[in-house]
């Protein structure tokens, strides 16, 4: 299957993002999913100058909601032109990103909202629900089973150390030290990560994301409306989504992600190279995840991840910024984290991050992750000098 | 008029775990492609024919990964999930119940047996040879 990457059909520069809003993170007690959703839908609203009134589409998912765009859609009284509810996991964010594109320059609505939140910590764990197969015997302790049997193959396969997984960890918890929004702030080592209480070997409790409650929200519009908006738009340069399984057993190769081929697609409709991008935005459920997305994005070759991470070469001062709000893993994760790591991508490319700024942030990649590595979307954003 | 023919009685995972009660482990095969399919379906993975033959695998095969899940002594304690390539090709998670969870290796051989676990038939895997007739 060839997808439309360029010529006029091609997405590139359809939409631009014109607000951004996030929740306060950590434990909202007392906060119910809708409730935190809303603080952030007010904020972006706010960022971008408009109302509720003004949103005609919207985008939403969530675990708990089923029915998520009506569930939505009520809650803010307005009755939609355009509505998608996909569930993917927490790629689908990035996912809504290439249906608010489309649905924005067929004129299916002009305003898209894309929203989420969750009380996943103060209102207790929620997982995606998932029908019984022939492996629920097993008992594997899901989502990171899948992630750990991926890191198990990585590190037989290609060498990668414990040490290197460490590496992520520390990584995002420096960039987390430089974001006030962060929820974890402590120094954290190698060693500290090494010496975590083990979950499911070979991951360790730092090699996990959080459990937050958050909420996160972003509006576009077609590019052509972009400018009459108080923020310097961001526009949409690249987008693509694609998958190799549902659940691990059935992944072709556990050291491979869909990402292989989502990236280079996203890359080819912004008509940029990885080398090209300034700041990289991936979803880090686990250690792992960071090292698989920098391969299969081609920031480093297949099974050089571990070594390319090392060093700090992914930290403050490093040579490639990665998931600087501090990532899933020190920053926030409320069962699904792919909006919030477009939005710190929009917020680097209008300068707005202050001690973590990335200095002339022009381009940024996102990856969105789903389910057990099954899902990947694929993402570049431009300021208007890369139109 | 549907053909019917291929779509009679319980479906694939229940026939899959009438035989494991039974005492026989069975995959499928696809008559189309001739390639080896689990978990089992009603339409083969590969080429999309529908038209699948249950066939008794080798009962061989090589850890392709493999995780300790850590679990409270009071609660049963540390367990192993992997996921076991068949020498038929596809990969299937399971356990491997006569090595310690984390002397689990990647490349082990393995051979399948049918277990019981929590009071249900399933198929899970020795390091050990446990004689010719593995399950």
């Amino acid at each position: 299957m060839v997808k439309i990457l360029t010529g006029e059909q091609s997405l590139r520069g359809a939409a631009a993002v014109v607000g951004v809003g996030l929740s306060r993170f950590g434990d909202l007690s007392g906060n119910s999913h809708m409730e935190i959703m809303g603080e952030a839908v007010h904020h972006a609203l706010a960022d971008a100058g408009l109302t509720i009134r003004d949103v005609d589409g919207i985008f939403a998912t969530n675990f708990v909601d089923q029915l998520a765009p009506l569930a939505v859609a009520e809650y803010f009284g307005i009755k939609p032109d355009f509505m998608d509810g996909s569930n993917l996991g927490g790629s689908v964010f990035v996912n809504s990103l290439l249906s608010a594109s489309m649905a924005l320059k067929y004129g299916l609505c002009n305003v898209a909202l894309i929203c989420y939140g969750s009380n996943n910590r103060s209102g207790g764990f929620v997982a995606p629900a998932q029908a019984k197969t022939v492996e629920s015997i097993y008992k594997p302790r899901y989502p990171i089973q899948a992630y750990a049997l991926a890191a198990a193959r990585h590190m037989y396969q290609y060498g990668t150390t414990p040490e290197q997984l460490a590496e992520v960890a520390v990584a995002a918890r420096k960039w987390a030290q430089l974001n006030p929004a962060a929820e974890m702030r402590d120094p954290l080592s190698i060693a500290d990560v090494l010496n975590a209480r083990r979950v499911l070997d070979p991951f360790g409790v730092r090699d996990c994301c959080l459990v937050s409650d958050g909420g996160a929200a972003m509006i576009l519009v077609r590019a052509d409306r972009a400018k009459d908006f108080p923020k310097a738009p961001v526009y949409m340069l690249g987008v693509s989504s694609r998958t190799t399984h549902n659940i691990i057993s059935s992944m072709p190769d556990l050291t491979v992600t869909a990402a292989a081929q989502s990236a280079p697609e996203a890359f080819a409709m912004a008509g940029v190279k990885p080398a090209d991008i300034d700041v990289v935005e991936l979803y880090d459920a686990f250690t792992i995840n960071t090292i698989l997305f920098l391969e299969d994005m081609g920031f480093c070759q297949k099974g050089e991840g571990g070594a390319f991470v090392a060093n700090g070469n992914i930290a403050p001062g490093g040579k490639l910024p990665v998931n600087t709000n501090g990532g899933g893993l020190s920053c926030v994760h409320p069962g699904m984290y792919g909006l919030f790591l477009m939005i710190e991508a929009v917020q680097q490319l209008r300068g707005e991050c202050g001690a973590r700024q990335i200095k002339d942030a022009k381009l940024a990649a996102c990856n969105g992750n789903g389910g057990y590595l099954s899902s990947q979307v694929t993402a570049v954003f431009g300021t208007a000098a890369t139109l | 008029m549907n053909d019917t023919s291929l779509f009679e009685g319980p479906g694939p995972v229940q026939r899959y775990q009438d035989a494991l009660t039974q005492g026989l482990f069975l995959i499928q095969q696809c008559k189309g492609c001739g390639k080896h399919v689990f978990y089992p379906r009603v339409m083969c993975p590969h080429c999309g024919a529908s038209e699948l033959k249950w066939v008794e695998p080798t009962g061989r095969g090589v850890v392709y990964s493999t995780s300790v899940v850590r679990q409270k002594p009071e609660k049963g304690g540390d367990y192993n999930v992997a996921l076991i390539e068949l020498d038929e090709g596809p990969r299937m998670m399971s356990r491997v119940m006569d090595v310690d969870p984390d002397k689990v290796k990647i490349g082990m051989k393995v051979s399948a047996h049918i277990g019981l676990l929590d009071g249900q038939h399933a198929v899970v895997f020795y390091n050990k040879e446990q004689g010719s007739k593995e399950w």
